[in-house]
């Protein structure tokens, strides 16, 4: 069966899955800097000192309250249209937080369900599962996205939905390659033999069982996720405006450049990569912790 | 051999055959497709003749033979904003996406190699940890945010480089960076990878017996295996560059098939996104068909496995 796949493309999402960085010890600093961003966003309407939505275009392009010219009023100054940039990226971070993690969990679901029936069942139904799966990873993810995107129009709804659609492949594949293995053990041979119907076998039996893979799946692909959001933000694809999120906050950040706003391009960036890098190191962590066979991937 | 490779065509056809359904039901089911065929503005008349011209009050069916057949012939639609056919315009954008991706494939290979070999060679020492750090930060440093940081360092404040356009090595210079920046720290980790796999096998353990100097055993005897998956990997990650392109080019204003995406979806040019797509996911399925039937043909473990 395995034999089926392309060599190349397994190659390939190996390599896009495979981080080589380990923590050993508790990753305190991504579960802290993680914290404080769940903090930001649960928290976002006590800790805004402004409305995210709402400018004052007499205040537009302020620099942040150390540079010249900075104000108490706007801690890390103001955008072209004069709102606040702490407020919107505190804002930013709840509609990163929520689109990131109903969209893995989409994801997830979809992707854990197919990958189990393909591996469990087996025969018709895994070469039917398993070719769609190939024909969607061959649509680089992000280009897939801006397709539905382009066809369903943007709202945060939709774009959850664009990303688990984008992103279940990933957990299908390796779901199923685990199920596979799963599928010859000692124990899941005798619930077959004691009659247990294919139904009871794959919720008691098998899934317990590739929950950590999700798991950890789940919190790599947060950052990629996260990161695709922020891309399609930024082509004017994902959140509509004037809704804070950070990748629209960079688009609109770009026509304040070539004057020097520098804030406007530097902070919300900021925020994308400590999101992704912590979420890239948590996930790393959890592999080794929760499953030691996910260490070769 | 042969039924290798017959076997990989079939699988590649039954991916395009796929990637088309695909993306005719989802502009079929999510919606009114008329309207996203059509000219914003355009009157119910024009929508009701639409309709009747691309069939779209026939069965699913009979549409999807009718899709098909135009795609076979080369038929993708014209584009409402340059009032000509999509098909033009994509080969007219195509030689500036390779560009740019081929300099970024260059400019990720020229860092990714060497340094995944030293970490390799130097594995769990002071190389390979900043190694690591590299690795990480490719993986989540955004393409366009590295891009928009890069003009505003090279452009704003030293104004070195040009912020935006083509034509000159200059101009080149920055995208192929941003874009290629992901790049590098997957090659790197695949190089890495590869070689500690290598530097672990009998044959070099043979070589190291011998007596040969070090150079020689990792230059020369690891370095050559170590690189066919790095290879693989690049030419896959060629036409995955074009595609991802999407962003670093819309920040630089790089006038390839990414750049062209963007404008379909910013003027609602619905064919232009359309076929782009397309045209791009039978470029990622046709070149990992041609890299697969490679990679057999030059290593004989692949194709004998199966």
């Amino acid at each position: 069966m395995n034999g089926s796949r392309s060599a190349a493309l397994t190659v390939a999402w190996r390599v896009a899955s495979f981080a080589s960085f380990r923590t050993e010890g508790f990753p305190l600093i991504p579960m802290a800097i993680l914290g404080v961003l769940i903090f930001a966003a649960v928290f976002a309407n006590v800790l805004a000192p402004h409305d995210p939505e709402v400018g004052n275009l007499g205040e537009r392009f302020r620099p942040p309250a150390w540079q010249q010219g900075g104000s108490e009023k706007f801690l890390l100054g103001s955008d072209h249209l004069g709102r606040d940039v702490l407020s919107r990226l505190i804002f930013g971070a709840r509609i990163s937080i929520v689109v990131g993690f109903t969209a893995v969990v989409v994801a997830g679901l979809l992707g854990t369900g197919l990958g189990i029936l393909s591996g469990f069942l087996g025969g018709w139904v895994d070469q039917v599962i398993m070719r769609v799966t190939d024909a969607w990873l061959a649509l680089p993810a992000l280009t897939f996205a801006i397709f539905l995107a382009a066809v369903v129009g943007p709202s945060a709804m939709n774009i959850v939905i664009i990303l688990g659609l984008a992103y279940w492949t990933r957990y299908a594949r390796v779901i199923r390659g685990e199920v596979l293995s799963l599928k010859e053990r000692d124990y899941v041979r005798l619930a077959i033999v004691a009659g247990c119907s294919k139904r009871t076998i794959m919720k008691r039996h098998i899934l317990p069982n590739v929950l950590n893979s999700a798991i950890v799946l789940g919190t790599l692909m947060l950052g990629v996720v996260v990161v695709t959001e922020a891309a399609l933000s930024f082509l004017g694809l994902g959140v509509p405006p004037p809704q804070p999120a950070w990748g629209l906050m960079l688009a609109d950040g770009k026509k304040g450049m070539m004057a020097g706003y520098w804030w406007l391009t530097v902070l919300p960036g900021c925020c994308i990569m400590f999101m992704v890098l912590s979420a890239n190191l948590l996930g790393d962590w959890l592999r080794v912790k929760l499953d030691p066979q996910l260490r070769q991937l | 051999m042969k039924r290798y490779i017959a076997k990989r065509v079939g699988f590649a056809a039954i991916s395009l055959v796929l990637l088309s359904v695909t993306i005719f039901l989802l502009v079929r089911l999510t919606g009114d497709p008329t309207v996203l065929l059509v000219e914003p503005g355009a009157s119910q008349a024009d929508l009701e003749a639409v309709r009747k011209q691309f069939g779209l009050d026939r069965p699913l069916w009979v549409q999807y033979g009718h899709f098909v057949s135009s795609l076979v012939r080369g038929d993708l639609g014209h584009s409402f904003y340059y009032r000509t056919p999509v098909l033009e315009l994509y080969l007219s954008r195509l030689p500036s996406s390779l560009l740019l991706a081929s300099a970024a494939m260059a400019f990720s290979l020229l860092i990714g190699i060497p340094t995944g070999i030293i970490a390799a060679v130097r594995v769990n020492q002071w190389w390979d940890s900043a190694g690591k750090v590299f690795a990480l930060l490719g993986l989540s440093l955004p393409s366009f945010w590295v891009g928009l940081l890069l003009i505003l360092f090279f452009s704003v404040y030293l104004g070195w480089l040009p912020s935006s356009g083509s034509g000159t090595a200059a101009h080149l210079l920055m995208p192929a960076f941003a874009l290629g920046w992901y790049f590098a720290a997957a090659h790197m980790r695949l190089t890495r990878s590869s070689m500690l796999d290598v530097l672990g096998s009998e044959y070099v353990k043979l070589a190291r017996l011998k007596g040969l100097p070090e150079a020689l055993v990792i230059g020369k005897h690891a370095f050559k295996n170590a690189l066919i998956p790095v290879l693989t990997l690049a030419g896959i990650n060629l036409v995955i560059m074009v595609n991802v392109a999407v962003v670093v080019e819309t920040v630089f204003a790089w006038p390839g098939i990414g750049r062209l995406l963007y404008e379909g979806i910013a003027f609602r040019d619905f064919p232009i996104v359309q076929a782009t797509v397309i045209l791009n996911g039978a470029m990622v399925v046709i070149v990992s068909l041609l890299v697969d039937i490679l990679y057999a043909v030059i290593d004989p473990r692949i194709r004998l496995a199966r």
